[in-house]
């Protein structure tokens, strides 16, 4: 029974994890960029959830919205002023201004919101409880964790109906296939590219919410650990591919979950990551990554 | 590199076979020969049954329309792809354990079609990396400036300066490879795959993008590096006069297979030939 | 004619690197006026340490970032390996070699090995892989060492090092001294860490880089970087000299930690985290990739830079200030206009010398 329950943990934090990477895979496949400041744009939308449902009183699922509203106009303002005019500079200078992003986000809100920590309301209740016991109080469930993964399988389906029934999704891949020839099919690469921020920014702002929801402590570095650790479930998926962030996702969450409950508590980080560098040996791409060799 | 006496007459490198036969190498074992040379992409078979033997001291051609497989025989021939089937065997030597560097120690140096220099390097330090396994002062004379990193750069920058001579190239030595013209650019790869010291050059359209005038000077270089350094050229080219006027020996590939193989007057006439390729050009 | 080139071009190489070690003697000697004048706060005096060790930091990445170029993420962990076995060597050797400067530089040494070793670990399966994957391995790399020193406890007594994961399990006698205790890092560490030593670290870094760039080795290096599949058609290995640079790179980060650790009394290895990765990285890009001198002034001005701003009232906008600048950089750098423009003041100014030279 503990096994299950940790199985239950490691999945939904490994939702929550999937939920972010695909942000990041999503703008790698589309900008060829990493965009380092996925993760504080996490913290914003937990932050703006927070403070609408605790001091402006509003319902949780306004909260939500509003939260994703945010981070969207927030994703393609960034993207517009600071990622759009280096569109032909080199990876690294994007890289750097995306660090530069991140720091600006934690700031501002480090000024704004103070530094100090804020306990999240679990507002994913039924009836005051806040989970439900089965097995005589064996196997507890919180439905903080049912509602994460029920979130990543309707918003993995919801994507996949995107990017390949949609004009836009279409578009999209495109553009991630061969910009150039994306523009002379009359795709307008830049909008594509506003749009893919859009979307991976509110997918974020979602995985603030949820992510709060589950470990409840909200401060200005909230998004940058889970946010390195979801760039790494990219990575381990396939950067670039929408299953590969699900898959690469979910088993970080088990392993993380696992590693914790049987193996070590202090050092699983070591443990994921060391997983992660074995992958990428045996197969340079990611378990789902395309290897494009490279033409001579 | 450094302990061998220069040679004064021609103040060149070495070179590895001073045998200069005219008769196309009759008598000798060929320095290149492909036994069933073959390669599939996933299920695509690129090249197949690919045999060919070229001379200590041949100019040879390899030629067929776009797609024929081509550049893939170089590749295969320098390891950037490992051949599915078949034998390399370059001076009776099997080059199948081989990777990239090895075959470039080995004998093998070549240009590429898409022109593939250090472009923020200078002219000179081009032609240096041609000669990098020439030189043999390790990262601590390098770091501390011994003896030996003074003697062999000096001596390295003397060939370097002598090599790009060939093609009158020495005035160019401090501009970055990447700011010169694309007619010195392929000129360059040339002296840089040369410097390596080959016994086989592999030159891949080498007269691309030239005007009549440029070509003509280039034919003239290709036959005077052959005589003067007495190795085997291997050439993939589309100016038929290029090729017709320089090659002894001339192999057509179309569709991953040698359809024809001879002397340029026997290709110009053989139909398989006319109907695969050159009937579609107007030289034909 | 040849020779002379020869001669002008090296003169121009050597020009430009004697410019750099001029640059931090003259910054050696002005600090030392200004400490003897009085004119240097505490609170400044305490960050030139951690300036050079910085300098050193910067430059190194910059010959696998801009000389090799490719991207790494965990440069802070070679930092972090030479931090602490420096720590444990200074620690050790307290008892029996008194003289402090011989003992930073046994500690260097160390640190360097040590650090050259991880590189050598790190670097071996790493380099196998490109671009973006190589990033986020060595970015891995170096939180796997973080989180290792992490539970690591180091002990010393007369039967000499212990190594355990608890502190308990050290198993000292009454005169063993706990140097490294897990989460709480090394404790109770003699500084021995001084300004000239650092300084020194800064010119043999240059010494050995710039030097090196400018071999037969660093010229396949550089190779590497523009053209790999050409470079491995001259018969250069690529394995060979991307794990030359790496590895040299991971050797004076080690020293720098261990410079580093032993300028205070206690350090934590969260201190040589991911953030400390990137603000290196920042360095590098800011001062220019592959251009040494760039790196050595924005590493020291960036160091102090947010340092000097605590003093202002604007203390609470300093990192905001900072990531404005970072962006605003970036954007005015890449800008084709404003690159357009330099490039016409560079080329007026060839020409005006041109003219002379006729």
């Amino acid at each position: 029974m503990t096994l299950l329950g940790h199985l239950i943990t490691g999945l939904s934090l490994g939702s929550i994890y999937a939920i972010i990477a695909l942000g990041y895979t999503m703008v790698y496949g589309i900008a060829k960029m990493l965009n380092f400041a996925h993760g504080d744009v996490i913290m914003v939308g937990a932050y703006i959830c927070f403070f609408a449902v605790t001091s402006f009183s509003l319902p949780p699922v306004v909260g939500v919205l509003l939260a994703m509203v945010v981070c969207t106009i927030l994703g393609v303002i960034i993207e517009g002023l600071a990622y759009k005019p280096l569109r032909q500079a080199p990876s690294l200078a994007v890289l750097i201004t995306a660090i530069g992003v991140s720091y600006f986000l934690q700031n501002t809100a480090q000024i704004l919101w103070g530094a100090d920590y804020k306990s999240f309301p679990n507002f994913l209740t039924l009836g005051g409880q806040t989970g439900i016991s089965l097995f005589d109080g064996r196997l507890n469930i919180t439905y903080a964790a049912i509602v994460t993964i029920l979130a990543c399988v309707v918003i993995m389906l919801a994507l996949t109906f995107f990017t390949s029934r949609t004009k836009m999704g279409k578009a999209m891949r495109a553009v991630s296939e061969d910009k150039g020839a994306a523009q002379l099919m009359g795709i307008n690469v830049n909008s594509t590219i506003s749009m893919t921020f859009a979307i991976g920014s509110a997918l974020a702002a979602v995985a603030g919410v949820l992510m709060c929801s589950a470990y409840p402590t909200l401060s200005p570095t909230t998004g940058s650990l889970p946010g390195i650790r979801a760039f790494t479930a990219a990575v381990f998926g396939g950067i670039g591919s929408i299953p590969g962030a699900l898959l690469g996702g979910i088993l970080l969450g088990l392993v993380e979950t696992l590693t914790k409950a049987y193996i070590t508590t202090s050092l699983y980080d070591a443990v994921v990551f060391a997983l992660l560098i074995v992958v990428l040996l045996v197969k340079p791409s990611g378990l789902l990554g395309r290897y494009v060799p490279e033409k001579v | 590199m450094s302990t061998q006496p220069r040679r004064e007459p021609t103040r060149l490198v070495p070179v590895p076979n001073p045998n200069k036969i005219p008769e196309r190498d009759v008598d000798k074992s060929p320095i290149l020969e492909c036994r069933h040379l073959g390669i599939d992409f996933g299920g695509l078979t690129a090249v197949k049954d690919f045999n060919m033997a070229i001379g200590r001291t041949e100019i040879a051609g390899l030629i067929g329309p776009n797609g024929a497989g081509k550049t893939t025989v170089f590749n295969l021939l320098t390891k950037v792809y490992q051949p599915t089937r078949g034998t390399i065997l370059l001076d009776g030597m099997d080059t199948n354990s081989m990777n990239t560097v090895q075959v470039n120690k080995a004998g093998i140096a070549r240009t590429f079609q898409n022109i593939r220099l250090f472009d923020n390097l200078t002219v000179e330090d081009n032609v240096k990396l041609g000669l990098h396994n020439h030189i043999s002062y390790g990262m601590w004379s390098g770091i501390f400036r011994l003896p030996s990193y003074w003697r062999e750069e000096k001596v390295a920058h003397d060939r370097a300066m002598e090599l790009l001579s060939i093609f009158d190239m020495g005035y160019l030595a401090k501009f970055k490879a990447g700011s010169l013209p694309y007619g010195a650019q392929r000129k360059l790869e040339i002296v840089r795959a040369l410097a390596t010291n080959p016994s086989l050059l592999l030159l891949d359209e080498p007269a691309a993008g030239m005007n009549p005038s440029e070509t003509a000077e280039l034919m003239d270089n290709i036959v005077k590096i052959r005589d003067m350094f007495g190795i085997a050229i291997l050439l993939i080219e589309h100016d038929m006069n290029l090729v017709m006027g320089i090659c002894e020996g001339i192999a057509v590939l179309n569709f991953g297979q040698i359809i024809a193989k001879g002397t340029p007057d026997e290709i110009k006439n053989d139909p398989a030939v006319i109907e695969a390729y050159l009937g579609k050009k107007k030289e034909g | 004619m040849s020779l002379k080139q020869s001669g002008r071009r090296l003169s121009k190489q050597s020009l430009n690197g004697f410019i750099n070690y001029g640059i931090v003697i003259v910054a050696y000697l002005v600090v030392q006026l200004m400490i003897s004048q009085g004119l240097m706060s505490n609170s400044l005096q305490s960050l030139l340490v951690p300036v050079c060790c910085y300098v050193v930091m910067a430059v190194s990445l910059n010959l696998v970032v801009g000389v090799s170029g490719e991207l790494s993420l965990g440069h802070a962990g070679f930092m972090s390996l030479g931090a602490f076995s420096g720590i444990i060597v200074s620690v050790t050797l307290q008892s029996v070699i008194d003289l402090a400067p011989l003992r930073l530089f046994i500690s260097m040494v160390v640190g360097a090995l040590v650090g050259g070793i991880g590189g050598v670990i790190v670097g071996v399966p790493v380099l196998r892989l490109r671009g973006d994957y190589l990033a986020i391995v060595t970015l891995a790399f170096g939180e796997i060492i973080k989180n290792v020193i992490m539970v690591l406890y180091v002990g010393v007594d007369e039967n000499g090092l212990h190594f355990a994961t608890s502190e308990a399990g050290l198993n000292l006698t009454e005169a063993g001294t706990a140097i490294v205790k897990g989460p709480m890092g090394a404790v109770g560490v003699v500084k021995v860490s001084t300004f000239t030593a650092g300084i020194l670290l800064v010119l043999f870094t240059l010494l050995i880089v710039q030097n090196m760039v400018h071999s037969r080795s660093g010229r396949a290096i550089l190779a590497l970087r523009d053209n790999r599949i050409a470079a491995e058609s001259v018969g250069i290995s690529v394995t060979k000299y991307k794990l030359m640079a790496f590895v040299t790179s991971a050797a004076l980060a080690g020293a720098a930690g261990a410079l580093f650790g032993l300028n205070y009394s206690s350090t934590l290895a969260s201190r040589f985290d991911f953030n400390t990765s990137i603000l290196i990285l920042v360095f590098v890009v800011l001062g220019g990739l592959g251009n040494i001198r760039g790196s050595i002034i924005a590493a020291a001005l960036l160091y102090i830079l947010p340092e000097m701003l605590r003093n202002f009232d604007v203390s609470k906008y300093r990192m905001l200030i900072y990531a404005i600048i970072l962006i605003l950089v970036m954007l005015a750098t890449n800008n084709p206009t404003i690159r357009n423009f330099f490039l016409q003041l560079r080329q007026q100014a060839q020409e005006r010398k041109g003219g002379q030279a006729q």
